[in-house]
């Protein structure tokens, strides 16, 4: 177990050592620096300066190290577009996409996981057929659109819901939160569920394809044939042997969700990481970009790393150990 | 021996009608509705400049007396416009038909992209193994690890910083738009092509040819492609759907196709402003005209998968 967390973390530095190089190149090679921090009357002396003091003259060996040197300690620089540090901004911004995410992650949880199970016990029923048509709708209408009925709908014609911000907010030392204030609450439920509504049709999915494979074993029909009552087979033994697949794809949808809240977060003008990504990516503000790439990588890896543990604790017959991976 | 020249005789319309894929395709209705429907859209897409009743990029026909006109089935319409017009006074259905154009070109032209850079990364790591393997599928994997909408939008956003201004104009944005889209989806063909090369590769013909000394090159295109691009039709048809909402989603942020030459997402996002002030046609149609094209995409894909698929059924 040990041995097979040691080797989990050196691929993850290997990932992450692997991302920094995309982001240290895009940071050094897309735009000059120095150029976006100067005015216009900057002389070619000043300019130079500069260049020697903030070390772009190094060899490019030694930028990449300083770079991911300052990425661990985390400074990413100054903001080509805000004139203030990366970190700081990230750090404000962080609360927002975070909590939004972890509320579509819940909610398309415990909306999926059910309507999964539904359709595989119930594979003929009315109620399956209608939720399976939902599920192919949702896979094809893209985030933004689903946002913008959204707003259309119960921002325009009924307005019963804000159509774009947090609400009011509290602030708990570093982190601000919209959980506490009612309008708070009401800010949180069209971007909670635009966000919630693609990985939901997903886990959805995925969970009846498992069911419907599962429930087909000889185990299931030795389960039937013993007597066993329904709920037992379908919950104890069918449900449970989905799972392992099912907290993958659910793993990896929660780094999912936080790029979709790009998306969502411009349609709703939510205050959170995304909006400012796309900012950046529209005014060529490499330093945000390079440092939403690296929190969002680190982001990942920490969660595929979780994952794996995951599965042991899930599934005793995976053993650790061994040479494959 | 008659049965056999018989089959030969016949001719090539002949012969699908005696396929399962036909079968299947005649059975299902609303499978047969969806082709329609992505006939129709492909159909209007590539003769725009005749079925579309205004040019929309005609700037003499256009007038601002025109703007801001609601379909014609409401109060403030004029017959010239079915669907209503936008701010600058262009005829909406036009602009759609134009629009979806210019999605469905942005689509095929990323999905064939990733399609060929994906396959050929594919057959070169499955036929070479080794090293070239190794880091072409590690490469793989962490790029799988990330989200295709996240990537595209670090490509374009890193082009647009090396070319800067250029890149405003509209035919750089739509190549950018295509490298943008193609690189974030190769990965799913090189993992399909590499796995159905490694069993291809130790197949006798491959060893033959191997054997009389043929270039590794040539048994790579001419021997081992054809025999591993079948479950590729699948993955493009369903990739078409995704590129085609890829690009809107770009095209909505704001970072694709610029609104000169607006595409189903740009026309969304310009309709987007007009939205709080009651103008909800100029959002909504191009709206439900891309929520077609993608479900229709998507239902077509989906039955290819099951169809081709005799595992599944």
């Amino acid at each position: 177990m040990l041995a097979f967390t040691i080797r989990r973390l050196v691929q993850s530095l290997g990932v992450m050592l692997a991302v920094s190089l995309i982001a240290f190149v895009m940071f050094t090679f897309v735009g000059d620096p120095v150029d976006q921090m100067v005015g216009l009357e900057t002389t070619i002396e000043e300019r130079n300066a500069l260049r020697e003091q903030l070390g772009l003259n190094d060899p490019t060996p030694i930028q990449f190290l300083r770079f991911v040197g300052n990425a661990i300690q985390g400074d990413f620089g100054i903001s080509y577009q805000f004139k203030r540090p990366v970190a700081t901004i990230l750090g404000e911004r962080m609360p927002a996409t975070l909590e939004l995410a972890l509320v579509s992650a819940i909610l398309s949880l415990i909306l999926g996981i059910p309507m999964g199970v539904y359709t595989a016990l119930r594979r003929e029923s009315l109620l399956s057929k209608l939720f399976l048509t939902i599920s192919l709708v949702g896979v094809s209408l893209p985030t933004f659109l689903i946002g913008i009925i959204f707003i259309f709908v119960f921002a325009v014609l009924l307005q019963i819901l804000p159509s774009f911000g947090r609400g009011e907010v509290v602030d708990m030392g570093w982190w601000s939160t919209g959980l506490l204030t009612g309008s708070g609450l009401k800010a949180l439920i069209m971007p909670a569920i635009t966000l919630a509504l693609f990985q939901m049709t997903l886990i959805m999915r995925l969970v009846r394809a498992e069911m419907l494979e599962v429930l087909r074993t000889d185990y299931i029909k030795f389960g039937r044939a013993r007597g066993l009552r329904n709920r037992a087979i379908n919950f104890g033994h069918a449900l449970k042997n989905t799972m392992v697949p099912v907290i993958t794809i659910a793993g990896l949808q929660i780094g999912s969700i936080i790029a979709f809240a790009i998306i969502t977060e411009t349609v709703f003008q939510w205050p959170g990481m995304g909006l400012l990504f796309l900012q950046a990516v529209q005014n060529v503000d490499i330093p945000i970009m390079a440092a939403y790439l690296l929190l969002i990588a680190f982001l990942f890896v920490i969660i595929n790393m979780a994952v794996d543990l995951l599965y042991v604790v899930v599934d005793p017959r995976i053993r650790i150990g061994g040479g494959e991976e | 021996m008659s049965i056999v020249q018989t089959a030969e005789r016949r001719s090539l319309i002949a012969r699908m009608r005696d396929t399962d894929i036909w079968h299947s395709f005649v059975r299902n209705k609303i499978v047969m509705l969806a082709a329609f429907v992505t006939a129709v859209f492909f159909l209007a897409a590539l003769f725009a400049p005749l079925v579309s009743p205004h040019n929309p990029f005609d700037l003499a026909t256009l007038s601002l007396m025109d703007s801001l006109m609601q379909p014609v089935w409401l109060e403030e319409s004029d017959p010239r416009f079915l669907l209503g017009t936008d701010d600058q006074g262009r005829d909406l259905l036009s602009a759609i038909i134009y629009g979806a154009r210019i999605s469905l070109a942005v689509g095929f032209a990323s999905v064939a992209f990733a399609a060929v850079l994906g396959i050929s990364l594919g057959l070169l790591a499955g036929y070479m193994g080794g090293r070239t393997d190794a880091i072409i599928m590690r490469i793989a994997d962490v790029q799988l690890t990330f989200p295709s909408i996240l990537i595209a939008l670090l490509i374009d956003g890193s082009v647009r910083g090396i070319f800067g201004g250029a890149f405003n104009r509209e035919d750089s944005a739509f190549y950018v738009l295509v490298v943008a889209i193609g690189l974030s989806f190769w990965v799913q063909y090189a993992r399909t092509v590499r796995s159905s090369t490694l069993v291809e590769k130790n197949k006798e013909y491959v060893q033959a040819a191997r054997l009389i000394g043929l270039h590794p090159i040539k048994i790579m295109l001419r021997h081992v492609l054809p025999n591993v691009t079948g479950p590729v039709l699948v993955i493009a048809t369903i990739n078409l759907a995704l590129a085609i909402i890829t690009e809107a989603t770009l095209s909505f942020l704001g970072v694709g196709i610029p609104s000169t030459q607006p595409s189903l997402g740009t026309l969304i996002r310009i309709g987007n402003d007009f939205l709080f002030s009651g103008e909800w046609w100029i959002t909504i149609f191009p709206g439900i005209a891309l929520a077609v094209l993608a479900l229709a995409i998507n239902l077509l894909g989906d039955w290819l998968r099951d169809v081709l698929n005799p595992r599944l059924r």
